[in-house]
């Protein structure tokens, strides 16, 4: 209680000697006789024929969260909507990278036609527009699949049925039961992920989410992964199970992804989030009819939105410091490959090399610029580039030494690495502390250095 | 006769009263703001797969508790 | 979603009309279509997904009706105004110390008694009460029959029924704020009466405190929380009192809520 010298506060006591010492049994009573009153009215008011829950919502719910089918009815829903979202979203990005890169050749032509000096065409059209394309292109259609069908179960009221079914697991990982949702929003997108941790009420195990949300993987990080997968890991076995062998390896990656988020914050719950597991009320909505036209047009245009902004915000100054670096000479060598000569020795200890260490750090304010950049480190251009086929990838690969070592490396580092830029300025903004926000970046880069050291030196040995 | 039996011990598909709410602090509040009082009816629905936490049905909703915050609301069967 | 910055009694200023400028706060438990009536008086495209506690940006809208311009608060859904969270606390603050000219209080009608509690609470705080019986359309699929005109006996200020997602009922709704304004529908809000030891204690205290209370607050309201021990309210008042308790409080307390 603050200041007595207020008239209000200072009668206060005067009164409280007056108040019963006995508080929880008043609280009780004036609930009890608020519901008293609500109850009787409600008597008068309510007519009701049938028993409050059967029938078909009780059946459903015994399917949804039955020991046999709930876990498995879970699984199969998260990939079949990953699937929908990877499968669905590959001829829209072709259709708009195709776009967004005849309209580039219209831009240089442009610049060419006002005779503006190389260095800024460069600078703008193959370093900032480039990177904005790519991230456009590789985002858009992927989020506008992901996130309505995301919210179409949100909106069934389906949800808290998995928070339901999880809320166990998570506990004896020191964490809340709606955890399970904020790291399936995560597939969608990291910041999203974050955003959503406030559906965690305890700051505690909110923080916990927050900080293991890039243990999902985010559609950003999918094309990375799963062209990778597909040219090394199906590579490893005859064509015909080289797409199943491919994608149960990004499967593993995810799983891998899930037991690191329960791993970690088990860990942050006992050293620097320690604390008592808070008070666990959870409703389960009756099931409605979801709204698909809002839910379509709503998440359409959010995410269109969002997609564009951190294109333009984050991904293009990415795009023009990339560039920059790769076209400012130091004597015959380029600063990007002096620097990453420099993290060479670091990148072979973890099984990978300088150039994908860069490509990494360049690719922090967004994941789908990363393979751009490397393919450009590789090759030596002046700018970011794609391959047209997947044949030409794998051979760029091998032409610079890689082996399926490296490749899983890298796809464990993708995934055990600094959360991206919109995510950590996210971070930021909902925890408003830059302590945390670093923690947040340093935590994963520590696990991937360490993890893709032991898988490098590991297999070193085994090979000997 | 003192109530021994809590939320946590009855089977699902039984339907009790609550008789006392040994949970306190801003937990008992919210308890009692969703309706879960003394004198008032309560089904047991269903479990989590995993066997924690259960589903109750509470004056026309259902609401989840874990077990152990269940074993601190003693009930009647009646 | 923008928060507007401006508190509402300087943004009236600046309304020619500032006399036709009626706040309307939005309250209700979590899950009740809450933001759906919100969307659907406002246009404003807010997520409504199912799934309690969703709505955890407040967000305000406007609307016209009949020559009158609202404002409609969307405060976040709550159990109760018991203040043990801070979500119950803003709710709570709005309704009480930034005095909207109406409360409409969204009720599921397919769990009603659960809702009443809400509304009860709010009635001890405001008798500027407008009852919203939504989810009419899951009542009727599950066989519930809600007797609106009975609740509005009842509890002595008016009530509407809706579906709003359909948007039954939300014509009838504007109506019924437009008659509320105009003055032309009486309120006589249900009293609640607790335990007689209880009510004793209540008059007491209330007796004490009132003389320290502004006058448009609700004594008795205060004089129960007292009883509670919580003090809250007092420091609330005395912090503000030299000022007309501006939206600006909420918006505060609002922006803590975002964080």
């Amino acid at each position: 209680m603050s200041a007595i010298n207020n008239p209000e506060l200072s009668v206060l006591r005067e009164i409280e000697p007056l108040l019963p010492a006995n508080t929880a049994n008043i609280k009780d009573r004036i609930v009890s006789g608020i519901y008293q009153q609500a109850e009787s009215i409600s008597a008068q008011v309510v007519r009701s024929e049938n028993s409050q829950y059967t029938g078909l919502e009780a059946r459903l719910d015994n399917i949804l969260t039955s020991r046999w089918l709930g876990f498995p009815i879970m699984l199969l829903l998260l990939t079949l909507i990953l699937w929908i979202t990877i499968t669905g979203a590959n001829y829209p990005s072709q259709l708009l990278a195709t776009g967004l890169f005849w309209l580039e050749e219209q831009l240089t032509a442009l610049f060419l036609a006002v005779n503006a000096p190389v260095w800024l065409s460069g600078l703008l059209i193959q370093g900032m527009y480039r990177s904005l394309a790519w991230v456009v292109s590789v985002m858009l259609p992927p989020m506008a699949i992901f996130f309505p069908l995301f919210t179409l179960l949100e909106d069934l009221g389906y949800l808290p049925r998995v928070a339901f079914n999880m809320d166990k697991l998570f506990r004896r990982a020191g964490a809340h039961g709606k955890q399970c949702l904020t790291m399936c929003m995560g597939f969608g997108c990291n910041a999203a992920g974050v955003t959503s941790c406030r559906i965690i009420d305890s700051p505690r195990e909110r923080l916990i989410a927050i900080l293991t949300n890039t243990f999902s993987i985010c559609n950003g990080r999918f094309p990375t992964l799963i062209a990778l997968a597909t040219i090394f890991m199906g590579a490893l076995v005859s064509q015909a199970y080289s797409s199943i062998l491919a994608t149960l390896a990004v499967v593993a990656i995810i799983m891998t992804g899930i037991a690191t988020t329960l791993l970690v914050s088990s860990l942050l719950s006992r050293t620097l989030l320690r604390g008592m597991s808070s008070f666990f009320v959870l409703e389960l909505p009756p099931f409605r009819r979801p709204q698909l036209g809002q839910i379509l047009i709503r998440s359409l245009l959010d995410r269109t939105l969002f997609v564009l902004w951190r294109a333009v915000v984050i991904a293009a100054p990415a795009g023009a410091l990339t560039w920059i670096l790769a076209n400012s000479f130091i004597g015959e060598t380029s600063v990007f490959a002096l620097i990453a000569g420099w993290l060479n020795p670091l990148g072979q200890l973890m099984g990978m090399d300088g150039i994908i260490l860069i490509a990494f750090l360049l690719g922090l304010p967004a994941n789908e610029i990363v393979l751009p950049i490397l393919i450009m480190g590789y090759i030596s251009a002046g700018s970011m580039l794609e391959l047209d086929s997947l044949n030409a990838l794998r051979i760029l690969l091998l032409d610079h030494g890689w082996t399926w070592i490296t490749a899983l490396c890298v796809m464990l580092f993708s995934l055990l690495h600094f959360p991206c830029g919109t995510t950590l300025y996210t971070i930021f903004k909902e925890t408003r502390s830059a302590r945390w926000t670093l923690l947040s970046a340093l935590l994963p880069l520590l696990l991937g250095i360490v993890v893709t050291l032991i898988i490098n030196q590991g297999s070193q040995i085994i090979m000997r | 006769m003192p109530h021994t039996l809590s939320l946590a011990d009855i089977p699902i598909g039984v339907s009790v009263r609550i008789a006392k709410i040994l949970t306190s602090g801003s937990n008992r509040r919210r308890l009692l703001d969703l309706g879960l009082l003394p004198g008032a009816r309560i089904d047991i629905i269903r479990r989590s797969p995993s066997g924690n936490p259960t589903a109750y049905l509470i004056k026309g909703t259902i609401i989840a508790l874990r077990n152990e915050d269940a074993a601190q609301i003693l009930v009647d069967i009646d | 979603m923008a928060i507007n910055t401006t508190p509402l009694s300087e943004s009236s200023k600046n309304n020619p009309d500032k006399q036709n400028n009626f706040v309307i706060a939005l309250a209700g438990n979590p899950n009740v279509g809450k933001s759906t009536v919100f969307n659907r008086l406002t246009g404003l495209k807010q997520h409504t997904g199912n799934w309690p506690g969703k709505t955890v940006i407040k967000a305000e809208g406007t609307f016209s009706h009949r020559n009158r311009h609202y404002t409609l608060v969307d405060l976040p859904g709550t159990y109760s105004l018991h203040a043990s969270s801070s979500d119950e606390e803003v709710a709570r603050d709005f309704i009480c110390f930034s005095r909207p000219d109406i409360t409409l209080v969204v009720c599921d009608a397919t769990c009603l008694e659960r809702n009443l509690n809400l509304v009860l609470q709010i009635l001890e705080i405001t008798d500027r009460v407008l009852v919203c019986v939504n989810l009419l359309d899951e009542a009727e699929r599950k066989g519930i029959q809600v007797d609106i005109a009975m609740l509005a006996r009842q509890l002595g200020i008016p009530a509407v029924g809706t579906a709003a997602r359909s948007g039954r009922g939300l014509e009838s709704l504007k109506n019924v704020l437009d008659d509320m304004l105009a003055g032309k529908i009486a309120s006589r809000p249900r009293q609640l009466v607790y335990d007689p030891e209880l009510e004793a204690s209540i008059n007491e205290i209330e007796k004490r405190l009132a003389p320290y209370l502004p006058a448009w607050i609700n004594s008795r309201w205060v004089a129960l929380r007292v009883l509670e021990r919580d003090f809250s309210i007092l420091e609330h008042i005395s912090n503000h009192k030299n000022n007309d308790y501006p939206r600006q409080v909420l918006k505060e307390e609002v922006a803590l809520c975002l964080r």
